[in-house]
């Protein structure tokens, strides 16, 4: 239990510098690889709560797959750097308004909600290995996941379409 | 927890990486040697009896090379590219099994002959594989050389390309084996290795673990007459060293895989398995066995480099979209339906298998080589 927690002290530093690092850096292909640390992070999180399922598909789908397409997309277009000081104008008062109502909500949540947390029922062992979400995803949540799954293929298929010089002209 | 679990999985952890960097030299000299072969050459042979120091020589010669950093690259990641290149390919091989276990003599405790048997052992691979590009595209951004960014934009789109189909043999093998954990996988081939009843999904595997270790002729990022060296071209000394130790190892560690995978991993032949020979018998057989299959397969690597010319770039992206990954998927439909007939109606079921995925073989093959001739004719 100390050992977690310890653990999850430090693990938690790294995923908020990290996440700070990314918004503060001016470079966009090391914004892009703090992210890709925070990611980690979030994986190593996974593996602490018991589900390794997750934290390997987090790591290959969010830091191998859509990460290095990012840093794809920013390599091409060559537009690492961005100029500086070139903010909104009306995008401080409105962050600072969010950021007000998010800790209110927070402070609400905590302070006045806080007897309805009862004992955190355990987790079977079972829980989070890949035969549990296979079965889940392909018992339960069937549907959805076909919808899902033809979407995407949508999405594909325009992103082509879009982008695919018409050939009759 | 107990203290002594620590030292054996850190001594077990140093021996893979000891073993990986042994493997790394020698394979060096092994590819020189029968690269040498195959074009009526000797190769190296004065370092030592048949040139055996040759990868010592080698490594000093690069100790003591200048390395250079170009002024106008990003030095942070300049430096942290070889190595993000470098680690994926030993850690990946943390879920290979090696052997079974042994029980060490005096301490009387049972040793198993693998660092980690997770349940998700597959999908640690393929969560490596993907993080390894990462290397190979920041070398080529930091370098600030528009040869070197083109080799990584090549290698990054074609190692996403390749990944695809590579991990859908991936899930031919976790279809045939029940299990995501390696050593299931490995003990499910007991009776027959996967490669006999899925051999289109290990040649499709092989094909697709060249595009991603970038050997020939899948070497674009490296291509010399289009991009001087790719990647690496502003690398020297050391940091040169790295990227070459990476793709190496990767060689091997993806040589592991595909022994574990298809080629019955440390087991035996399966016609050997009552003899002496089986690794039930004799635990240290299980080492040796990997270490055979490796070498074979580490050699049609350089037989494929010694005899085939490079391919195309467009070329390559359209045989890995259009015909590796349908043909892979139609596998996977494939393997199912023969396991599912397997279970319902005997395990001799189990043989349409190797029969419709040849037939879907072939029929890709003559399809490829259909619309090739056609497009020859109009030009």
């Amino acid at each position: 239990m100390t050992i977690d927690f310890i653990l999850f002290l430090i693990l938690a530093l790294v995923a908020i510098a990290a996440a700070l690092g990314m918004l503060l850096s001016r470079n966009a292909v090391y914004s892009a690889l703090f992210l890709v640390l925070n990611f980690g992070t979030v994986a190593v999180f996974y593996i602490l709560l018991n589900a390794p399922f997750i934290a390997m598909a987090q790591v290959s789908v969010y830091a191998g797959a859509i990460m290095v397409l990012f840093l794809f997309v920013i390599m091409l277009l060559g537009t690492e750097t961005l100029p500086p000081s070139k903010s909104l104008p009306w995008q401080r008062p409105l962050a600072f308004i969010l950021a007000l109502i998010l800790a209110g909500e927070a402070t609400y949540l905590l302070l006045v909600r806080k007897a309805a947390s009862g004992p955190i029922p355990q987790p079977v062992d079972t829980f989070g290995s890949p035969q549990a979400v296979g079965q889940a995803l392909f018992n339960s949540y069937l549907l959805p996941f076909e919808i899902t799954s033809v979407l995407l293929l949508v999405a594909m298929v325009g992103a082509i379409v879009l982008t695919q010089k018409d050939k009759g002209k | 927890m107990d203290w002594t679990l620590w030292v054996e999985w850190f001594i077990k952890a140093l021996v893979v990486i000891f073993a990986i960097l042994t493997g790394f030299a020698y394979l060096t000299l092994y590819e020189r040697r029968a690269l040498a072969r195959i074009q009526t050459r000797i190769g190296p042979n004065r370092a030592g009896p048949q040139g055996l120091l040759q990868p010592i020589a080698d490594a000093l010669k690069l100790f003591f090379k200048e390395e250079f950093t170009p002024a106008r690259a990003d030095k942070v990641l300049f430096v942290l590219a070889p190595v993000m290149t470098v680690v994926p390919a030993m850690i990946i091989a943390a879920v290979i099994p090696f052997g079974t276990q042994f029980t060490l003599p005096f301490l009387n405790r049972p040793v198993t002959l693998y660092v980690a048997d997770i349940n998700v052992g597959v999908i640690y691979l393929t969560a490596i594989a993907s993080i390894a590009v990462y290397g190979i595209v920041l070398a080529g951004w930091s370098s600030n050389n528009k040869y070197a960014l083109l080799g990584g934009m090549r290698s990054s789109a074609q190692m996403i390309s390749y990944e695809i189909a590579l991990g859908i043999c991936f899930v031919i093998a976790i279809l045939l084996g029940n299990s995501m954990s390696l050593l299931k996988i490995v003990e499910a081939q007991k009776d027959i290795w996967f490669a006999v009843i899925q051999p289109v999904g290990a040649l499709i595997f092989m094909i697709t673990t060249l595009a991603e270790v970038n050997r020939a002729p899948f070497d674009m990022p490296e291509a010399e007459q289009e991009l001087a060296a790719g990647y690496h071209s502003e690398y020297s000394g050391m940091k040169f060293a790295l990227f070459f130790m990476a793709e190496y190892e990767k060689m091997i560690v993806i040589s592991m895989i595909a022994a574990t995978l298809y080629f019955g991993g440390y087991r035996e032949f399966w016609f050997l398995k009552d003899t002496w020979f089986s690794v039930d018998q004799h635990w240290w057989l299980g080492p040796i066995y990997l270490l055979l299959k490796v070498i074979v397969l580490l050699f049609f690597m350089i037989w494929i480099r010694a005899t085939w010319p490079r391919i195309r770039y467009d070329r390559l992206m359209a045989f890995g979209w259009k015909v590796l990954l349908p043909l892979s998927l139609a596998l996977v439909f494939i393997t199912a339906l023969g396991i599912l007939l397997a279970d319902q109606f005997g395990a001799i079921y189990i043989w349409t298998i190797p029969v419709l995925s040849i037939i879907a073989g072939l029929v890709t093959t003559l399809l490829t080589n259909l619309s090739l001739r056609r497009k020859v004719a109009h030009a």
